[in-house]
């Protein structure tokens, strides 16, 4: 799955969208962010049935992050049918996201 | 079988690891998480010789790419256990059991808590511990750190040039430190210090709505509305894995000379998990180079 970047479209393609979509909450500045990175993007290249988003809250032109109290990067929210159903707070191994991506 | 194997891929294990994989031996890096260990929180390095200024995450990049262009193996495995065989050293991971002919510790130590209730439910909710990692959330927000060393005042004044309002909590009367920050901090208009004064309880449901402090004196209790606490309070070891079988202090760092040899021959320990005054990230890759050269010392012997 190809990732998108929702800096300015969250609602259309998280809030509206049908389905499994995770979003990663990151910054350039933020070392564990760019370490996550690399990660979401290979398990992302596996996975076909859930929609990868990265969304930069430096960028965040409609407080995004602000809204659904995003205060510590990496944060990794899951949603389906645009709900949030799980978050994560700090890094994940390739492991560790391919598990908090299942069913449970 | 491995000739060496490091646990941690921090500067002091991949420094290891470099010396060891030049000296031609079998190396394997257990690491639980990810590579660079708590340099990767650091917005800027100055203080690295050959760097004017780096970003940690840079640092810790350009470190894990050298040690792998040399050649060890390395694993995200979190280690569990470590057991001496005389000769022979088995590591137990979450996955699997490795025998090396030496052992190189390196798990460094990890952000101390305050031990409260609610501290992991909030923590990304309001509490942090890493004021450069967070503090942007906080814009024109009223927030709180707690903690009194050079860190701490370093994050405080980061963080007073973000907040609206500062609250620093420290449970001393005075500061035993000196920092050009910590004057810098007196003379900022936002910032009110509470001294003499520990939290005693933290309170909010999805997310920080209030802290509690207690004054050690007066015992008089004050309920404080804040939007984020940081926690600065130090650091404590990681040594959980191997702390009955290696000598460590009373607070759990492992006790080793300057040759970085524990008291259980064929393991050796580098970087923050030693005991010692100074932890800066040259004196970890200092260590990792004493361990690692030691390890080959110690292996030519047998």
């Amino acid at each position: 799955m190809k990732i998108i970047n929702i800096e300015n479209n969250f609602d259309e393609e998280v809030k509206s969208s049908k389905g499994k979509t995770i979003v990663d909450f990151w910054a350039p500045w933020c070392g564990p962010c760019k370490m996550f990175g690399p990660v979401f993007e290979r398990v992302a290249s596996e996975t076909d049935n859930i929609k990868f988003c990265k969304l930069n809250v430096d960028e965040d032109t409609n407080d995004v992050s602000k809204d659904l109290g995003v205060m510590s990067i990496p944060t990794t929210i899951l949603f389906e049918d645009g709900k949030e159903k799980k978050r994560n707070i700090g890094y994940l191994s390739e492991e560790d996201l391919k598990i908090f991506l299942e069913d449970k | 079988m491995y000739d060496i194997i490091i646990v941690g891929a921090g500067p002091a294990g991949l420094t290891a690891c470099i010396y060891a994989c030049i000296a031609r031996k079998k190396v394997l890096v257990l690491e639980k998480e990810v590579y660079g260990g708590q340099i990767v929180n650091a917005n800027k390095v100055k203080n690295y010789p050959g760097f004017e200024e780096i970003s940690g995450y840079d640092y810790a990049t350009k470190l894990y790419t050298q040690a792998k262009s040399l050649g060890p193996e390395i694993k995200f495995e979190e280690v569990i256990d470590i057991y001496d065989k005389g000769d022979l050293k088995e590591v137990k991971t979450s996955k699997s059991n490795y025998i090396g002919k030496s052992v190189i510790i390196a798990t460094g130590s990890k952000n101390r808590k305050l031990g409260l209730s609610n501290e992991d439910k909030l923590l990304g909710k309001g509490i942090s511990y890493c004021a450069t990692c967070d503090g942007t959330f906080y814009k024109n927000k009223v927030v709180a750190i707690t903690g009194g060393g050079n860190s701490a005042i370093d994050d405080a004044l980061y963080l007073s040039n973000i907040a609206e309002k500062l609250y620093l909590i420290y449970r001393q009367k005075d500061f035993r430190i000196e920092s050009i920050n910590l004057d810098k901090l007196k003379k900022k208009d936002n910032v009110e210090f509470i001294l003499d004064t520990n939290i005693i309880d933290i309170k909010g449901e999805d997310k920080l709505e209030s802290i509690t402090i207690k004054n050690n004196e007066t015992n008089e209790e004050k309920e404080l509305k804040v939007d984020g606490l940081f926690i600065a309070i130090g650091h404590i070891p990681v040594s959980d894995m191997c702390n009955n079988i290696v000598k460590t202090n009373e607070t759990g760092y492992i006790i080793a000379d300057e040759d970085c040899q524990t008291n259980v021959d064929g393991i050796f320990v580098a970087g923050d998990i030693r005991v010692k005054e100074i932890r800066q990230l040259t004196t970890a890759c200092s260590d990792g180079t004493v361990a690692a050269l030691n390890a080959c010392k110690y292996l030519a012997k047998k």
